[in-house]
C-alpha cells in the first residue's frame, strides 16, 4: 500500500479516474506478475511443474510462464525434484549466476529434506543446506495446485517487500550475500556437508 | 534353448580348459546360472554369442553381488552305532567361505528369441583381487553397466574401454553398494527416527541417560529459526 496517502481518499480519487500509487507499489506489482522461472527439472516433481506450465493449470495466469533456459534471465529457481549430491554444486552455481532479486521454491519432499531417499548416501538432505529457500511445498509430488499456491505465496512475499527504510528487502542490503559457496566433491561426502551460514537444523532433545 | 547342462558341456568343449559350474537356484524362479572361470570368460562369452544354436546376442543386464565372509552350515545324515544299535543321526558341519564379489550377466537372443541365460564371474577376494575380465568387447551393452558395477562394487574390469565412475563423482573413494559401506553421518535432523537410524541419530541428541529407552523426541524451541 502506498504510504502517506489516506486509503479512503485514494479510493475516491480512483473512482474519479485518478490513480495514485507509489513507486514501491508499481515496482512490486510489475515484479510479482512477471516472475521468470529457471527452466530445469530434477526428478518426478519436475513432471508436475511441467503440468503446471501447460494449458490445464496454466501458470501464465500468474505471469510465470516464461521459463528461461539461462540463469542470467531468471528470477525464480523452482528446485523440482531430488537433488543428488553430484548435482548439488551445479544447483548452487546456477543460483549464484542468477541476478538479484532472486527467489527459490523448494518443491517436494526431496528438495526439502531428501524425501524418500533421506537415509541414502547419494541424495542431498534438502537444498536449504546451501541456499536460502523462500517457499517450501510439501508433497511427493505436490500437485500443480500446490505449486500454484506456492507461486501465489511468493507473489504475496514480493508484494510486501519494502524498497527503502530499515526493514527493506534483503536483496537491497549490500551486506547481504547473494552468492553462496559452491560445495566441493569430497572423498565421502560434499565438502562442507552444509553451509553453516544458511542451514540451521533444529536442535533435537530427548524428553 | 538347451538345458544348462548341455550348454555347459558344449561351452567346455568350445573353450578348451574352461571350468564351468552350475550354480543352482532352488527358489521359485528356478533361474540357475553358469559360473564361468575368469581366465576363459571371454572365450566362453564369445561361444555363447556366436554359437548358431544359442546366438545370445543381447546382454540385457549386468549387475554385481557382494558376498561377505560367511559360514555355510551343512547337515548330513551319518550312520553310527550307539549301544550296539545302528542309528542314523544328523551331523552339522560348518564351512568358512571367504568373501568375494560377483558380476552377473543376463543374456538373451534377439535372433532366436530365447533366454535368459545367466552367467556369473567371481573375483578372488574383496580387496586387491577384485578384478574380472570385461565382457564389453563381446556385448557392447555391458559397457555402462560394468562402469556402474565398478563404481558401486569396486570390481575392476580388465579390457574395458573406458572404466570410470558413472554415478558417483570421480573424487569419491568408497563403493556404496558393498555391504560393509558406511554412509556419511548427516543425522543431525531426523524428525521420525527409528531402528538403525535412531541409533545413529542419538549421537546428535543431548544425552539423557536416565531416560534411555523413552524416545520421545522434540525440536528444541530456540534453534528452529536459527
Ligand atoms: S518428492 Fe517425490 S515426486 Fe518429488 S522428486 Fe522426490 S520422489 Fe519424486
Amino acid at each position: 500500500m502506498s504510504e502517506g496517502i489516506d486509503e479512503g481518499l485514494r479510493r475516491e480519487l480512483q473512482r474519479q479516474g485518478v490513480w495514485v500509487t507509489s513507486m514501491q507499489e508499481l515496482y512490486n506489482w510489475g515484479r510479482k506478475n512477471s516472475i521468470w522461472p529457471l527452466q530445469f527439472g530434477l526428478a518426478c516433481c519436475a513432471i508436475e511443474m511441467i503440468a503446471t506450465a501447460a494449458s490445464r493449470y496454466d501458470i501464465a495466469r500468474f505471469g510465470g510462464e516464461i521459463f528461461r533456459p539461462s540463469p542470467r534471465q531468471a528470477d525464480l529457481m523452482i528446485v523440482a525434484g531430488t537433488v543428488t549430491k553430484k548435482m548439488a554444486p551445479q544447483i548452487v552455481r546456477l543460483y549464484n549466476q542468477m541476478p538479484d532479486p532472486k527467489y527459490v521454491i523448494s518443491m517436494g519432499a526431496c528438495a526439502i529434506s531428501g524425501g524418500p531417499f533421506k537415509q541414502g548416501y547419494n541424495v542431498l538432505k534438502g537444498i536449504d543446506r546451501y541456499i536460502p529457500v523462500d517457499v517450501y511445498i510439501p508433497g511427493c509430488p505436490p500437485r500443480p495446485e500446490a505449486l500454484l499456491h506456492a507461486f501465489m505465496e511468493l507473489q504475496r512475499k514480493i508484494d510486501s517487500q519494502k524498497l527503502s527504510g530499515a526493514d527493506k528487502a534483503e536483496f537491497l542490503k549490500p551486506e547481504q550475500p547473494s552468492e553462496f559457496p559452491v560445495p566441493a566433491f569430497g572423498e565421502h561426502d560434499l565438502q562442507p556437508p552444509a553451509n553453516p551460514d544458511v542451514y540451521h537444523p533444529p536442535k533435537l532433545e530427548r524428553v | 534353448m538347451e538345458t544348462l547342462e548341455q550348454i555347459k558341456n558344449r561351452a567346455q568343449l568350445a573353450a578348451r580348459g574352461a571350468r564351468i559350474e552350475i550354480v543352482v537356484n532352488p527358489g521359485p524362479s528356478q533361474q540357475s546360472s553358469l559360473l564361468i572361470d575368469n581366465e576363459y570368460a571371454v572365450a566362453v562369452a564369445k561361444f555363447l554369442r556366436d554359437d548358431p544354436a544359442l546366438r545370445l546376442d543381447f546382454c540385457s543386464n549386468a549387475t554385481g553381488v557382494d558376498w561377505l565372509d560367511r559360514k555355510i552350515k551343512k547337515t548330513v545324515k551319518v550312520k553310527t552305532v550307539v549301544d550296539g544299535v545302528e542309528k542314523e543321526i544328523d551331523q552339522t558341519t560348518e564351512e568358512a567361505v571367504s568373501g568375494y564379489l560377483e558380476a552377473v550377466y543376463h543374456l538373451y537372443s534377439m535372433t532366436l528369441k530365447h533366454g535368459p541365460l545367466i552367467i556369473r564371474m567371481r573375483t578372488a577376494n574383496r580387496t586387491d583381487g577384485a578384478r574380472l575380465p570385461s565382457l564389453t568387447p563381446i556385448w557392447r551393452s555391458a559397457e555402462l553397466q560394468e562402469r556402474e558395477i565398478f563404481d558401486l562394487y569396486g570390481i575392476h574390469f580388465e579390457g574395458h574401454p573406458d572404466l570410470r565412475r558413472i554415478l558417483m563423482w570421480d573424487e569419491f573413494v568408497d563403493h556404496p553398494m558393498r555391504k560393509d559401506y558406511r554412509e556419511p553421518d548427516d543425522y543431525e535432523w531426523e524428525p521420525t527416527p527409528h531402528d538403525d537410524v535412531l541409533e545413529k541419530a542419538k549421537q546428535h541428541y543431548t544425552p539423557r541417560p536416565q531416560l534411555d529407552g523413552a524416545e520421545n523426541i522434540v525440536a528444541g524451541g530456540d534453534s528452529l529459526n536459527g
